[in-house]
């Protein structure tokens, strides 16, 4: 039997009885065995509780008690959805051994929708960075080419997907996290509205930004995963009261007439010829397909980037502050005294670019600096959302690249923190608005690395993203390209 | 704006964490360069611009004040680098009178 591909063909596979959900685990679990050391998708692998899990939606299944297209089916999820009686690292040495007594609320519904948890994705330590070489747990490698990065937070999320080593995954969003390793690895990757999925139980890193999203082979797979996780929760004050829809039910290919609008701002300087020619060409096959498209301007989006390492790094601050060497962390050998407790099981809990978030959202808070950072960035905030509001009188979504390159090479941007936080310039903006934005396959470099379109919604609309990204992807069925075997 | 060795000491004693001073060197070059790069945001005039603290409409959720355990004290000292009988326990804080 060849490994399914998708959320679809597995589940095709469960409901013909051709293959068990014991079957597919075995085979997901044998793969990751003999692959994954040459990527480092996953921290933890679920070897005994993923059969089990299998074993019963296995007897459900046979018992008539079916429920519903990832019933029985191998996902992961990023080490940063807390899960009772598994460790959940973040990717720091911080949390290694944590062990959460509680389940997040998305593994919650994901397990009680009947997946089958394989393990727990690699991850830039608490989601910062962009390349996923900050963990703890040591670096992932792009399926396409081992050398590069998969793009982060999530890399371990993409990489594990792109790879075959699950049929999709969960990861996190707070400035592209979901979105930019999509991008970077050639898999679906959607960041929902702000407020559509419930935080709880997800490991805080900027609380007003963050947002949990689905990483599939195909936008159909995005779409189940989402309308698994979405929905109000009481344990998160954010989520927010709007009844959960079928997201794939309501998939229509039908995009004659939508507006799409795409910002001039959008193809920034030192973007790669490459990339650009790719996302002309996608937006050229919209129109194909009857979209109307309006050239649109979003002017403070080139503000962005500032605005959010003033806003992420401060919120980071107060949040990581928890982290104390007291309750549930690393605590340093030895501490004589509590002040000698916190700084040192501070500093050697964290890794640099945590300590660099961390001192950067300390000092824009500090006494004297309020004003012209923090207080700054939050009104630059509101004229970038204020940009949206304008554009949505218009258009109907808004298309772009989502990385303005392919992946880089594994080293070539860790001495230059700057120089990384650009990478996501072009997915930040939405993080900032709080808007729902997926990126999707749309061609390859000339070296064969993958290039994503980013697709962004209306606060909300994630159905008619969803249908965008669905019309472009059934015409170009890009996700067929066959990743090389992995080196 | 560039910030000095002694900005990030300062800075770091808030954050509580400590670092050598080839650390603190290259800590006050990289932010140094992340907050040059930041003040293009002072190009911007925002007077009378609201402030954007979260994008949603938020008011506050009322629920019933009802006693509800989530977590025991036993889970809640699972992970406990340091523990004794129901508490956590740390270095000494208040001194010896001598």
């Amino acid at each position: 039997m060849s490994i399914p591909r998708t959320i679809k063909e597995a589940a095709a596979l469960i409901e013909k009885r051709e293959a068990s959900p014991v079957e597919l685990t075995e085979l997901f679990l044998e793969r990751i065995s003999s692959e994954d050391g040459k990527i480092n998708s996953y921290i933890t692998v679920w070897e005994e509780s993923a059969l089990e899990a299998a074993r019963k939606a296995e007897k459900e299944i046979s018992e008539g008690n079916y429920l519903g297209p990832l019933h029985g089916v191998p996902i992961a999820l990023k080490d940063i959805f807390v899960t009772k009686d598994s460790r959940t690292t973040c990717g720091s040495k911080m949390l290694r051994d944590f062990v959460a007594p509680y389940n997040s609320t998305v593994a919650e519904k994901l397990i009680a929708g009947g997946s089958v948890v394989l393990g727990k994705n690699n991850m830039d330590e608490f989601a910062m960075g962009s390349s996923n070489e900050t963990s703890y747990f040591g670096p992932v490698r792009n399926p396409w080419d081992t050398d590069r990065v998969p793009g982060g937070s999530s890399g371990g999320s993409a990489a594990a997907t792109t790879a075959n080593l699950c049929v999709a995954s969960v990861g996190t969003d707070t400035g592209g996290s979901i979105r930019q390793p999509a991008s970077l690895c050639g898999v679906v990757g959607m960041k929902p509205t702000y407020g559509r999925v419930s935080r709880y139980g997800m490991i805080a890193f900027a609380s007003s930004l963050d947002q949990a999203g689905p990483l599939a082979k195909i936008v159909e797979d995005a779409a189940i995963i989402l309308s698994s996780i979405a929905g109000h929760d009481p344990m998160d004050s954010t989520s927010v009261n709007l009844p959960a829809a079928d997201y794939a039910g309501a998939l229509s290919a039908d995009i004659k007439g939508l507006r799409v609008g795409i910002p001039k701002e959008y193809f920034v300087s030192g973007m790669d010829p490459e990339v650009e020619k790719s996302v002309r060409e996608a937006i050229a096959e919209l129109e194909t397909l009857g979209a109307e498209i309006v050239e649109i301007s979003l002017p403070h989006s080139r503000y962005a980037v500032s605005t959010y390492y003033i806003i992420a790094p401060s919120e980071a601050s107060s949040n990581l502050a928890r982290y104390d060497g007291v309750r549930y962390t690393y605590r340093c050998e030895d501490a004589e005294t509590l002040r000698d407790l916190f700084f040192r099981s501070r500093s050697e809990g964290f890794g640099d670019e945590v300590k660099r978030r961390i001192m950067l959202g300390t000092y824009a808070l500090s006494t004297g600096y309020y004003d012209a950072y923090y207080l700054k960035a939050q009104q630059v905030r509101t004229l970038i959302i204020r940009d949206f509001d304008s554009a949505w009188e218009k258009v109907d979504v808004i298309a772009s690249a989502t990385s303005p390159e392919t992946a880089f090479r594994i080293g070539e941007k860790t001495d230059d923190p700057l120089k990384m936080y650009l990478s996501d310039i072009l997915t930040i903006p939405c993080n900032i608005a709080g808007l729902p934005g997926i990126s999707i396959p749309c061609g390859f470099s000339s070296e064969k690395l993958p290039i994503g379109l980013q697709i962004m919604g209306k606060p909300f609309d994630e159905q008619t993203v969803l249908n965008v990204a669905y019309a472009y992807e059934q015409s170009t069925k890009w996700y067929e390209e066959e990743m090389p075997p992995l080196g | 704006m560039k910030i000095s060795k002694e900005d990030v000491l300062n800075t770091a004693e808030l954050a509580r964490l400590e670092f050598d001073d080839e650390t603190l060197s290259k800590f006050a070059r990289q932010l140094g360069d992340i907050l040059v790069h930041i003040d293009e945001l002072a190009e911007l005039d925002t007077k009378d611009v609201e402030p954007t603290s979260h994008v949603l409409e938020l008011s506050i959720p009322f629920r019933k004040d009802e006693v509800n355990q989530l977590i025991t004290a036993e889970d809640a000292l699972r992970n406990a680098p340091g523990k004794e009988n129901d508490f956590f326990t740390v270095p000494k804080v208040i001194e010896d009178q001598s």
